[in-house]
This record gives structure tokens, C-alpha cells and sequence, in this order.
């Protein structure tokens, strides 16, 4: 948890592989703060990345690796 | 010792378009991926789970043979960068045998599902664990063989429903860890692909740990178990195994009554003894001595 308060207010860079990508909507649904959406063909789009707290559960639970937080 | 050369990336790999760079690259053949596995597969968790455990003790991928049998999960040694075995099914561990024996020094990996380790290879998952061999087994268990299009396997519950069991299944199902823990395997433990910081940590005390260490990793197959079974995606499976997953410290504290439907996951066991390569390295030097002073009995 301390790691978690200590980024806040800080944005991550959430890049996400289309190539590796096969939109199984995991990292969509079990995001806590719903930060991502999903576009008409069901790709997740980053909507609202400054609600990101870090906690990196979307780079681990997503099956296909195509998913990852870069920064500070 | 000659260095083997890696297969080098087949294209891009995709990343070079978003600008990230994620740390897990080293450890794929990058040429390979996007893998086959379906859409919310949970084979892809466990094996970024397992690789970011390996990643964190840093062991030499050189020095580390990674052993597969047949079926889905057992797909995973065509995308890891390291010394990989495809071998036949059920036969991941009897392969592995010979090769820690061979070579006591490499660290061997077995990377298997439920059908391969409990079916076919189930002979070979009790022996390996009765000689506390220094191999650390994951089981990908989806409850079902994938790759034939949904047979129920010898660990699909009581009730399922899938190709082979049309009105569900009256099976008892095994349960792999008290399986391996009866047969002497001295590190058992459990995770899912919904906790998956939780799978990684147990995964990094299985790689550690000197012995039989065996790491049942439950994994979600949305295309035929969770089809035939309600849970329409894989976003309804993982909830499912956020509710049905209780940790072994928490379940002590618990009504045995409120624990009927859940699973224990966690370290489950942990013990010491011999392990199989020093005894056979013992016992041959053993003999070379006897050898030596000239008593040995033909």
C-alpha cells in the first residue's frame, strides 16, 4: 500500500501493444478505478489516467503481456 | 560450454509503436507472440507470473531448461527464451528427470496442465514427488483439456459440465496438492490467476526451494469450461476465483462450514528431506570409494 500512496498524483505511461492485444476486456473490467474504456471494436483505450493509483494489476492479469505502466 | 544461440525476433514485435518497453522482452521469443492462446486465456497470467518470479531471483536463463508436455499450456516453451523441452504427454517430468539427473547443476522447470500432470502423467507426478527431485512443477489447471475442445479432466469438479460429460460430471475430482503432499513432495502451493502477485511470490519460494516443489496455478478457460459452466468471459472466472479463493492463513480463523465450496490457496506445506540428485551422487561416490580400496563385491 505505501508504494501505492507514494505515486500518487503521478501518471503513469500506459502503453498497450495492439499487436499482442486480443481484447479480453480483463484489464477494462478489473481495473479499481476504471481507467480504461473500450472503443467500438472492444480495444481498451486509456480514457482517464490520472485516476491510475499504480497498483500494476492490469500489467500482471493481462494474459496476452501486451500491457505496461512506465514511469517514475 | 558452448553458448547456444537464441532465436533471434521475427519482425516487430509491436512494442516499437507505443513507445513502451516492457521488461518481460528478454525472456520471450518475441517472434512467436502474439500466442495462441484464446482471448483471456489465463495460461498468460501464470507465465508472466512465473516470469517475473524468475526475473526477480535472476537466475542465467542459460542454465535453466524449461520442460513441457502436451496440451495448452504446455504451448508455453515455444514463446520462452530459454532451453526448452516439448516433450510427449504426460512425459514433462519423466524428461525432466533425466535431465536434472544428467546435469544436477541446471535449474529444470516443468510447466504443465491439469491433463498432462494428473491424467496421463499422473504416475510420473507421484514418483518425481516421492524422490524429492529438485524440479519445480507448475500446473496450469484449467479444470478441462483445451486443446481437444473440452473433455473433462481428472480435475474438473463434481457437477461440470463439458464435452464429454453433457448432463455434468459425477467424477470426484483429485486434488493435485494433497496429491503431491501425500506422495513427499516438500514444497505444495496454491494460486490463482486472479491473485497473481500472491501466485508470484509462491512461485519464487517453489524456484528456491530445494526439492519437489509443486505450484498448483489455477487458470480459466472462457472458451470451454467457462462456457459450459455460467461463467460467460473471463472477467466472470476471475471473479469467481476472487470469491471462491480463501488463504490458508485466513481459513484457520474460519467456520469449516463457511469453507465447503472454497479453495485454500497459499503455501500449504513445506517440509526438509533428502533430495534425489545429492543422494545419487553420494551413493556413487560411495561405490567409486569401494572401488577404489578394492572391495567392492562383484
Amino acid at each position: 500500500m505505501a508504494q501505492v500512496k507514494k505515486k500518487q498524483g503521478k501518471v503513469p505511461g500506459i502503453f498497450i501493444n495492439r499487436r499482442w492485444c486480443k481484447r479480453c476486456g480483463i484489464c477494462v473490467e478489473l481495473c479499481p478505478k476504471k481507467v480504461f474504456t473500450t472503443d467500438t471494436l472492444g480495444n481498451p483505450v486509456v480514457k482517464r489516467p490520472e485516476s491510475c493509483v499504480w497498483c500494476e494489476l492490469c500489467e500482471l492479469r493481462c494474459p496476452d503481456l501486451a500491457l505496461k505502466l512506465e514511469g517514475e | 560450454m558452448p553458448t547456444l544461440t537464441r532465436q533471434v525476433s521475427r519482425g516487430e514485435t509491436g512494442w516499437e509503436e507505443t513507445g513502451g518497453k516492457p521488461g518481460l522482452l528478454g525472456y520471450l521469443r518475441t517472434g512467436m507472440m502474439p500466442h495462441l492462446w484464446c482471448p483471456g486465456c489465463g495460461h498468460g497470467i501464470i507465465m508472466g507470473a512465473f516470469l517475473r518470479a524468475f526475473d526477480r531471483l535472476g537466475w542465467d536463463q542459460d542454465e535453466t531448461i524449461i520442460v513441457s508436455g502436451i496440451g495448452c499450456s504446455s504451448r508455453v516453451t515455444g514463446y520462452l527464451d530459454f532451453d526448452t523441452l516439448h516433450t510427449t504427454h504426460g512425459r514433462a517430468l519423466a524428461f525432466a528427470t533425466g535431465v536434472k539427473l544428467a546435469n544436477p547443476k541446471l535449474n529444470v522447470i516443468v510447466l504443465a496442465g491439469d491433463g498432462d500432470l494428473a491424467a496421463i502423467g499422473g504416475n510420473h507426478l507421484i514418483h518425481a514427488a516421492r524422490r524429492n527431485i529438485n524440479i519445480t512443477t507448475i500446473c496450469f489447471n484449467n479444470n478441462i483439456y483445451g486443446m481437444t475442445s473440452g473433455q473433462f479432466s481428472p480435475v474438473s469438479p463434481t457437477g461440470s459440465w463439458a464435452t464429454t460429460t453433457p448432463y455434468g460430471s459425477i467424477d470426484r475430482p483429485f486434488d493435485l496438492c494433497e496429491l503431491v503432499r501425500a506422495a513427499g513432495g516438500t514444497y505444495v502451493a496454491r494460486g490463482t490467476a486472479y491473485h497473481v502477485r500472491s501466485l508470484t511470490g509462491l512461485i519464487e519460494k517453489a524456484l528456491k526451494h530445494k526439492g519437489f516443489s509443486f505450484v498448483e496455478a489455477l487458470s480459466q478457460c472462457p472458451t470451454y469450461f467457462g462456457r459450459r459452466n455460467q461463467l460467460h468471459n473471463a472477467v466472470d472466472m476471475l471473479l469467481w476465483q476472487k470469491e471462491h479463493a480463501v488463504n490458508v492463513r485466513a481459513a484457520t480463523r474460519m467456520d469449516p462450514e463457511d469453507l465447503r465450496d472454497k479453495i485454500l490457496i497459499g503455501e500449504l506445506y513445506r517440509s526438509e528431506a533428502p533430495e534425489y540428485t545429492e543422494e545419487y551422487a553420494r551413493i556413487r561416490e560411495q561405490v567409486r570409494q569401494k572401488a577404489r580400496e578394492g572391495d567392492l563385491v562383484q
